[in-house]
């Protein structure tokens, strides 16, 4: 079995240790203390696991690490800059879109997703592209409304 | 009207028995359906030791809230006892402030997303004059925080939020005294903002830290302090964002799955085959033989340590084990979600001593001979899980025989009474702390993981983590109880209901009482065995006895050709109800123009302190994949609440907004499919949760009332959903559905 031994998560390179086959949730989380992405169901289902793979929206928790290594990984952690919060993060505490949060961080990073590939979406296009993200505290309404914020916002950096 | 005296007994804490007793036998202590709302330890002698907290917490001020009768303010619970066993003196919180002018509030309470750490700041900042952002929440965590049964019940705001502003304005008179005193001046001209005391006639200004400095003061309070007004609130009443929300929308936060120490194990935990399965055998070679794992056995107890997660439960799946199933010819285990109504009603529990569970007024038999008409029902409610997007977590570390756990649960006191007893260790030698967790429902009143992680770090010798996958949280924590309500009722053709008899099997008390006028009633809640673990849940049972009820009369209007909000007010008279019927028709249109396959369905209800009313539209179009099958969509829900004085307007809202989505799932398509003792539908894939795509528009009308004290909100808006959007579909199609899920598999045009 191949061993993967480095990762490039939010512009660093970090030296890891593991079989290909690990999922990279398990990495960013267990050996990176990349805590922010979260283990929700581990079939790819809730997308709590939500990283961004050369800017494609992933499930870490059914992503082998082989998979990711030698790509871009964005983690919640990465998403803001020098300090300054992503204009969806600024959104979703302007929306309150959040109880629990723990599903926060895999719906910010799809949200980010969406916006990179459609600036503008309409709600139904934000229904659709976030359909396999689950929020059990039932915010999906102000998460939208996030989105929506979010894509009117002229800070929206092009990174 | 959530009248207590329907509600059993029992005050035993849960038990990892509970599961055994669910599946396995017949109950010999009987299994609340509500003990988990209920449960209390045995009572709580805390030694106030005042150089202790200051040793701790440093010098200033520090103000103790001390209860008469801790469970007269604790739980509902203890109108159940008249008699009562009197409760010794206890503390519901502290308050300190330090040298530095910080303020640090203690609180047992937890914060599960419903944000009563920003509701409980306001409380404390409104009393204390200071801003929110000022104070610091201490919750949850065993060892620095007062003892608290749990954050269950709604509980939090009609009670903690209330002691928690008699403190702070404890703390506030005290330090208003304190300058008075230095200036010789007389306290009442005083004036405080943002923890600054003015004197406006000599501009004299003393901040808190300042007047607290090099002092050791400490008051224990009476909760009897005159209270700001709710008319005079500034900070309480206005929508504080959550407190902390930056660390939730960077990943900063750390839950209890996130928790981390130094040379720290992960954890996982062999599972039987079935419910109640005993170990015949097991081959654990394979997994010793892996580097850096070990297997600890202990009875039925096979756990695995590893350095990571992943090869933990890579060492967990070469493990050969045989189990022995626990069916037999009279086993619950044989009981599946299609038989599972036909059991409960013929495996009722004698009720010793449990005269009290039967509500009667007037005569039904009566009431049924004054009827035009009489009505009978069954309706069903089916098992379905809370589904919190957190599993159950825990990390784990002992000190010699001293444990300490850091897990996501409702009851970290209750944890540590599981711990205690688990590892035959006092109480004291427990901590449980509680970082604010990935939600729980109702669903984590328990310590599972944290008794399974503590048992697998005492074998280790090192901190363990075990956090539950998916799979185990929807087999192994807890169900909202399966039920059967049977309904019987007489109405006079003027529409006047006149007899009114409920029966619930299992599925529990709370809600059981109509609000409706109606003068002969006969209202009974019957226990019985049941076939798997099951407790408490957002709303519990009053969703079921909402459904059944509301439904019924619906049922009832149409009966007598009168529209059902105009039957509901002539049989009802309590104003806050009425109140929020005519809100919510009055927002949706109650009443107006319908389109083709379009249905609107009303209903409401009272429960926990809250009024609720609850309209709904749903469209009915053709399935794609079906054509003889119609596909329900909601399509807009508006709801009307009524919880006394608005503690925080848009996180009352959000708690509306989301009962109402979370509901969606059990009133629609939500259900626990089991058999021999397995869970068929552990999965995501597999257990359907409402998604983006069923969300309706969701619009709330907030009635606030200042002159009624606050109560809690967090369950009492779920309760009208699925009745409403049951009678939303029988206006639509005429058709009637009187079993929870109602549409799981589209609706039969036929």
């Amino acid at each position: 079995m191949t061993r993967i031994s480095k990762l490039q998560v939010n512009g660093k390179f970090y030296p890891i240790d593991a079989e290909s086959e690990t999922s990279l949730l398990s990495i960013l989380r267990d050996q990176l203390d990349l805590t922010g992405c979260k283990y929700g169901c581990g079939e790819g289902q809730c997308g709590a696991c939500t990283v961004l793979i050369d800017g494609n929206p992933r499930r870490s928790c059914i992503t082998p690490v082989g998979a990711a290594a030698p790509k871009q990984i964005t983690t919640i952690e990465g998403l803001a800059a020098d300090g300054r919060l992503h204009p969806l993060q600024e959104a979703f505490l302007e929306e309150g879109a959040m109880q629990c949060a723990y599903c926060t961080s895999g719906m910010i990073m799809s949200g980010v997703a969406l916006l990179r590939s459609k600036p503008s979406p309409s709600d139904s296009e934000i229904v659709q592209f976030m359909q396999g993200n689950i929020c059990r505290c039932g915010v999906y309404p102000r998460i939208v409304a996030a989105i929506q914020r979010a894509a009117k916002s002229s800070k929206e950096p092009r990174r | 009207m959530s009248d207590n005296r329907l509600l059993p007994t029992s005050l035993e804490p849960v038990s990892e028995k509970t599961r055994e007793l669910a599946l396995e036998k017949v109950p010999e202590t009987v299994i609340e359906i509500e003990r988990y709302e209920l449960s209390a330890p045995s009572a709580y002698h805390f030694a106030l030791d005042r150089r202790e907290f200051f040793r701790i917490l440093g010098a200033g001020v520090l103000i103790f809230g001390v209860l008469k009768n801790a469970a007269a303010f604790q739980e509902s619970g203890a109108a159940r006892r008249p008699s009562a066993e009197s409760m010794p003196k206890a503390i519901a919180a502290w308050l300190h402030i330090g040298e530095n002018g910080l303020v640090t509030v203690y609180t047992g309470k937890v914060e599960v997303g419903q944000n009563i750490r920003t509701s409980l700041s306001q409380a404390v900042a409104e009393e204390l004059h200071v801003s929110p952002i000022q104070i610091k929440m201490v919750m949850g965590d065993t060892k620095l925080t007062p003892f608290d049964m749990g954050t269950f019940g709604s509980r939090t705001t009609p009670t903690m939020n209330l002691q928690l502003r008699k403190v702070a304005a404890a703390a506030h008179d005290l330090l208003i005294g304190l300058a008075a005193k230095n200036w010789q001046v007389d306290p009442k001209g005083l004036t405080v903002a943002d923890g600054k005391i003015t004197e406006p006639q000599s501009n004299r200004a003393v901040t808190y830290a300042e007047l607290v400095k090099g002092r050791e003061l400490s008051e224990a309070i009476p909760a009897e302090d005159p209270l700001t007004p709710a008319r005079q609130w500034t900070i309480d009443g206005q929508s504080v964002p959550k407190i902390e929300g930056r660390d939730f929308v960077t990943g900063a936060h750390r839950y209890p799955c996130d928790q981390k120490l130094p040379g720290m194990l992960h954890g996982k935990v062999l599972r039987p085959s079935s419910f109640g399965a005993q170990l015949a055998s097991a081959d654990t070679g394979e997994a010793e033989k892996i580097p850096g794992v070990t297997v600890v056995r202990d009875d039925n107890f096979i756990g695995i340590t590893a350095p990571s997660a992943e090869l933990a439960s890579r060492a967990l799946a070469t493990i050969r084990a045989e189990w022995k199933s626990a069916s037999g010819p009279t086993s619950p285990s044989n009981v599946s979600n299609k038989d599972v109504f036909d059991y409960l009603k013929k495996n009722p529990i004698e009720e010793k001593g449990r005269e009290g569970s039967r509500h009667q007024v007037g005569s039904v038999e009566q009431g049924f001979a004054a009827a035009d008409q009489r009505l009978k029902q069954t309706y069903t409610v089916a098992y379905i899980a809370h589904c919190p997007l957190e599993p159950r977590a825990a990390l784990a570390q002992w000190s010699g025989d001293s444990l300490t756990a850091w897990t996501g649960t409702q009851r970290p006191f209750g944890v540590r009474t599981e711990l205690a007893e688990a590892f035959r260790i006092p109480e004291d030698h427990v901590r449980v702390l509680m970082p604010d967790m990935g939600s729980g429902y109702g669903g984590k009143h328990t310590g599972e993981a944290a008794v399974e992680a503590a048992r697998l770090a005492r074998a280790a010798k090192q901190p363990v983590k075990l956090v539950w996958t998916r799979e185990e949280e929807f087999t192994w924590a807890y169900f909202r109880p399966a039920g059967v309500i049977e309904v019987s009722s007489g109405v006079r053709s003027d529409g006047t209901i006149s007899a009114w008899e409920f029966h619930n099997y299992n599925s529990g008390p709370s809600g059981i009482r109509t609000y409706y006028d109606i003068p002969n009633q006969s209202i009974e809640f019957h226990q019985t065995r049941y076939p798997l673990r099951q407790g408490s849940y957002r709303g519990l049972a009053a969703t079921a006895n909402h459904f059944a009820r509301e439904s019924h009369m619906d049922e009832l209007a149409h009966s007598v050709k009168m529209d059902p909000l105009e039957f509901r007010l002539k049989n009802l008279k309590d104003e806050r109800l009425r109140a929020v019927f005519e809100a919510a028709a009055k927002k949706i249109g109650w009443g107006g123009a319908k389109t083709l396959n379009h249905g609107f369905g009303i209903a409401g209800g009272f429960e926990k302190g809250g009024n609720v009313a609850t309209c709904v539209e749903v469209t009915t179009g053709r399935a794609k994949a079906d054509q003889a099958r119609s596909e329900v969509k909601v399509i807009r829900v508006v709801t009307a609440f009524e919880c006394g004085a608005i503690v925080n307007p848009d996180h009352l809202r959000t708690q509306i907004e989301g009962a109402n989505i979370m509901g969606l799932g059990g009133a629609l398509f939500e259900a626990i499919d089991f058999a021999d003792g397995r869970i068929l539908n552990a999965k995501f894939s597999k257990y359907r949760v409402p998604r983006f795509s069923d969300t309706p528009l969701v619009e709330t009308v907030l009635l606030d009332r200042k002159d009624i004290p606050s109560a809690g909100a967090g369950e009492t808006p779920i309760v009208g959903l699925a009745p409403a959007i049951g009678n939303a579909i029988f206006d639509a199609t005429g058709v009637r559905l009187r079993s929870l899920p109602m549409v799981p598999d589209g609706l039969n045009r036929a």
